[in-house]
């Protein structure tokens, strides 16, 4: 087993579905040349040529319609969104036609494009350039929404999305990019839908996804040591969701914290919160719970963009009110 | 252009007078059943615009694609659509060229390389500029060819995809059907060069301005772009000056402009042009009234069709969110 970084597991992924299907091109700023923003293309213009690994100007809505119409007729593109602040200018071709042009087409025209890219919060980014999108993109049926935390998850699922018939909001974290982690060597895939059990536990299920992660599995180790058993679910796959991975996992704990990176309001987990109350209820020994960020645009301070994330403390706080 | 002189000229403009007609009395069958509440939602109609659809299209080889807007109900008789299914579709039946999922706005048919009907103004212009990107790629040889409103052309995505096409010299004939109109504005107002296509300028591209009045004028024109496109040349930015008879769309009186005005454009019908220029070259009136005939009734079936056939079945509601994996 090979220990990769995120950044190279996708780059993996990517490669060798290029080397399977001509169909397939990556495109966007800074993809070729640059060897991308955050370098998760880098050697692939060298292999593939400037006419499969495409820079493009600055034109996210333009070129998200590209891809789009490209799609319409048969090919595979990967667009890489330096960073999903910029999406914005593109969610309108993302929404008004990658996810509904197969239903207003009655089938005829499927869309089979990833949209990938960096994501999330931090770093002292400040308000415009550190948000986490899974919630707004989750949102619109005829998406798909992804969001790995480790390199074989990065792995396996871009595989999977770009292989997938339908448009797919594939959101990386730009604070993991160099996180290492074993990928196995051979080819595998992971199905979406599907969450993972990142620590068993008796007490309580965390449910979180991508980095938020960060601070949720230390957190668990430490509650471990008070005696306090956490089991802790990666998602993974926003949409589709694992209903019922979710739900076998309260109904043994008995008990639910979410923790995400994005916004509270209308934010996913509120879904995730319905889904067990409606679901579990009879089960739950406590009301479910959730960790956010803060109803804030992001500060620039170290110390009050700290605060407004989850953070280990937070979440071994939450725990702790919530078991007793 | 002048009248036709051969008689294979004269053949010629018959059948595209022919598809004027039929866009005509498809779209005055479609008022009719929208006032009589048959067809739902918005309902933008074509007449007084057939001469820009049927002339352009007819530019254009099978292998082509095309790309329209909302307003796309003429564009898409033009390319061959079939008329049951389209009139099904406004009806909002199982029978229609979407099954019912798309209505007047959304029309879509693969065989046909009509990739639709778009409803977000110039939201459409970067699709084309990739499914023309897919030609390149590919190197297939189709041309795109992609409509839009001179209203579109104020719109971001307009601008990235002019520029994209040109950057990537795309096989793609952008036409701008301007009917002077983007709803209740003029274009005075909102646009700030008078003439469309001088915006080529700036992405360093060919550019085309015609009226629009003549069928055949039109398919020459388009011919030379299209022509342009398929020898690797890149796009071209043509605007084909038009006019509107009939308000934005079924629900608009069209109040912001005068009867003088409309009065003068109706002088300039393209199905009027054509027809005198047949009779001119010798084709007797009632020959043109019997086609006239032969369409109504086509258009009268479709409309029976449309009203006999079922709504989609309650069990198609979450048919085609997504696409299968196969
Ligand atoms: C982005 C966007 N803004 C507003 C609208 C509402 N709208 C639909 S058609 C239209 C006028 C467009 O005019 P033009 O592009 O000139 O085309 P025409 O209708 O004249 O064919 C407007 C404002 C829309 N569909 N999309």
């Amino acid at each position: 087993m090979a220990v990769l970084t995120y950044r190279e597991a996708l780059n993996r992924a990517m490669t060798e579905e290029m080397e399977k299907d001509p169909n397939i091109f990556l495109m966007g700023e800074e993809v070729g040349h640059y060897e991308g923003a955050y370098k998760v293309s880098q050697g692939m213009l060298a292999k593939f040529g400037e006419r499969r690994i495409i820079d493009t100007p600055i034109s996210e809505n333009g070129f998200a319609g590209v891809g789009i119409g490209a799609a319409m007729v048969g090919l595979r593109p990967i667009i890489e969104f330096m960073t999903w602040n910029f999406s914005l200018v593109a969610i309108d071709q993302i929404i008004n036609s990658a996810a509904k042009m197969n239903y207003m087409s009655a089938g005829q025209f499927p869309i089979p494009i990833v949209f990938r890219g960096a994501g999330g919060a931090g770093g002292r980014l400040a308000a415009q350039h550190s948000q986490s999108f899974e919630s707004w993109y989750a949102h619109i049926p005829g998406l798909k929404v992804l969001a790995p935390y480790t390199p074989s998850d990065a792995y396996g699922l871009l595989k999977t999305s770009i292989r997938d018939n339908n448009p797919t909001i594939f959101i990386e974290s730009e604070v993991l990019y160099g996180s290492k982690g074993e990928v196995p060597d051979g080819e595998f895939l992971i199905p979406m839908g599907k969450s993972d059990i990142k620590r068993e536990g008796t007490q309580l299920t965390i449910i979180s996804w991508s980095r938020a992660l960060m601070y949720v599995l230390p957190a668990a180790e430490k509650l471990a040591k008070e005696g306090i058993s956490v089991e802790v679910l990666d998602l993974r796959s926003i949409r589709p969701l694992d209903e019922e991975g979710i739900l076998a996992s309260v109904r043994k704990t008995n008990r639910a914290l979410i923790v995400e990176e994005g916004w509270n309001v209308a934010g996913f987990g509120a879904q995730v919160a319905y889904l067990i109350q409606k679901e579990a209820f009879d089960y739950l020994d406590s009301p479910v719970e959730r960790i956010t960020q803060e109803d804030v645009p992001m500060p620039y301070a170290a110390n009050l963009e700290k605060s407004s994330l989850p953070s280990e403390d937070k979440i071994i706080k939450k725990v702790r009110e919530m078991i007793k | 252009m002048s009248q036709p002189k051969t008689k294979k000229e004269t053949e010629d403009l018959l059948e595209l007078y022919r598809q004027m007609l039929l866009i005509r009395r498809f779209e005055e069958a479609s008022a009719k059943a929208y006032s009589m509440g048959k067809i739902g939602g918005f309902c933008h109609l074509y007449i007084g615009q057939e001469a820009v659809g049927v002339g352009a299209i007819s530019a254009l080889e099978q292998k082509d694609y095309i790309v329209s807007t909302y307003r796309d109900h003429g564009h898409a008789l033009a390319r061959g659509l079939e008329p049951k299914a389209l009139m099904a579709e406004l009806f909002g039946k199982r029978t229609g060229i979407v099954s019912g999922n798309g209505g007047s706005m959304h029309f879509f048919d693969k065989k046909k390389n009509f990739m639709g009907g778009h409803g977000i103004v110039g939201g459409h212009i970067s699709l084309a500029a990739g499914i023309a990107y897919a030609s390149k790629y590919r190197e297939d040889g189709a041309v795109t060819l992609c409509f839009f409103g001179e209203g579109a052309a104020n719109i971001g995505s307009f601008h990235e995809g002019m520029n994209l096409a040109a950057i990537w010299k795309l096989p793609l004939v952008m036409i701008c059907e301007n009917n002077h109109y983007a709803m209740g504005t003029p274009e005075y107002r909102a646009l700030s060069v008078k003439d469309v296509s001088v915006r080529a300028a700036a992405y360093d591209i060919a550019r085309d301005h015609i009226e629009g009045d003549e069928v055949r004028k039109v398919r020459e024109h388009v011919k030379v772009a299209v022509e342009r496109a398929r020898r690797g040349e890149g796009p071209t930015l043509m605007e084909i000056s038009t006019y509107r008879f009939r308000g934005h769309s079924m629900s608009d009186p069209a109040k912001y402009r005068t009867k003088e005005e409309l009065e003068k454009y109706k002088q300039g019908d393209p199905l009027i042009k054509a027809e005198k220029d047949l009779l001119a070259a010798g084709w007797a009136q009632e020959e043109l009234t019997k086609m006239d005939e032969i369409i109504l009734k086509t258009v009268e079936e479709s409309v029976d069709f449309a009203e006999k056939s079922e709504e989609p079945p309650l069990g198609w509601l979450y048919k085609h969110v997504y696409a299968e994996n196969v």
